[in-house]
């Protein structure tokens, strides 16, 4: 299946979470917030919470700014 | 003399809030941050780089035990943006606070009052405290007060520029009919550009380019901290009538006179 992260396009195994994601991209768990089709995905709800095909996911961080 | 700047359910003992962004290293900013004695910093949401998603984030460099964080919605050019960049901050920063940036045009980072409008509504009605950036308009800011925001931000000058407040007369308008604190966000350049914001009676001021682009940031950050404590005691001091004319200062009476030869 393929998944729009932050606008790239990836190809990723079937069931997918975002905590797998998370994993595959090396990307700590911490300092980050997720959304899912541009609706926020809860923290708790990494492990559990599946990507699906077309899906648009947004990884961001606080970075500096005014 | 306690000074507390209530915005929401927070209290302030600093009427300076400052930035994160420009600054030469992230020890000089740590330092700025600890000489304004700020009690809130800004930050802005921006997606990871997945070439190189781990390592340290800004949040490694803000005393959050002594700093609140304020999360901002710079470069959303649509509500819909500004809305889902503000739910992700929440989630990432655990606060409710946002700071509503909706931006209009790319050269003056003029902010578009409609999409404002209707972010600020949507967040509102989400619960979070909304303190949107907004031009010196002081109907566009009643109307954010109207919709429920935590307070109003209207800029001085443009985001960067430096040219100080360009227009105190609508600055002190929107101050005199808010009933929420009005924070003026953008445009200070130097102190005297504070302290003549604070001595229209504004309630506090968010400055990031005045002092992360001066020579020496952690200085300007000590001179801006006194500068907005300055115009506030000046504010509530009461300035003198300006006149045309001299008034001397020591009494005219009893001269001595020497006799012209």
């Amino acid at each position: 299946m393929k998944a729009a992260i932050n606008g790239q396009d990836r190809e990723l195994p079937d069931g997918t979470t975002i905590a797998h994601l998370l994993d595959l991209l090396g990307a700590p768990r911490s300092g980050i917030a997720v959304a899912r089709n541009e609706k926020v995905v809860r923290r708790a709800d990494y492990a559990t919470s599946e990507v699906r095909d077309g899906d648009s996911i947004e990884i961001i961080k606080a970075v500096a700014g005014g | 003399m306690t000074d507390i700047l209530r915005i929401g359910s927070y209290e302030l003992s600093s009427r300076l809030i400052v930035g994160t962004g420009k600054y030469p290293s992230m020890e000089v900013m740590r330092a700025a941050h600890a000489a304004s004695g700020a009690v809130m910093v800004t930050v802005a949401i921006r997606r990871i780089n997945l070439d190189d998603p781990s390592g340290k984030t800004l949040l490694d460099y803000i005393d959050r035990e002594n700093l609140l964080v304020l999360p901002n919605t710079a470069g959303c050019y649509t509500a819909k943006d500004a809305v889902l960049t503000a739910q992700l901050a929440r989630e990432l920063l655990e606060t409710d606070l946002i700071k509503l940036e909706v931006i209009g045009d790319p050269d003056t980072l003029h902010p578009d009052a409609r999409e404002t409008l209707n972010a600020a509504e949507r967040l509102v009605n989400e619960g979070f405290t909304v303190l949107p950036y907004i031009g010196d308009d002081p109907v566009v800011c009643k109307q954010l007060e109207e919709l429920g925001c935590a307070a109003v931000m209207p800029l001085a000058a443009p985001i960067g520029s430096g040219l100080g407040v360009c227009n105190p007369y609508t600055i002190r308008i929107i101050k005199e009919r808010a009933k929420v604190p009005v924070i003026v966000d953008a445009g200070v350049g130097t102190a005297s550009d504070a302290a003549i914001a604070m001595e229209l009676g504004v309630d506090a001021l968010l400055m990031n380019t005045g002092i992360a682009a001066a020579r020496d940031p952690v200085l300007m950050a000590e001179a801006m901290k006194h500068a907005v404590i300055a115009g506030r005691a000046a504010y509530h001091a009461g300035r003198m009538e300006k006149r045309l004319y001299a008034n001397a200062s020591s009494p005219m009476r009893d001269l001595i006179s020497t006799k012209a030869i």
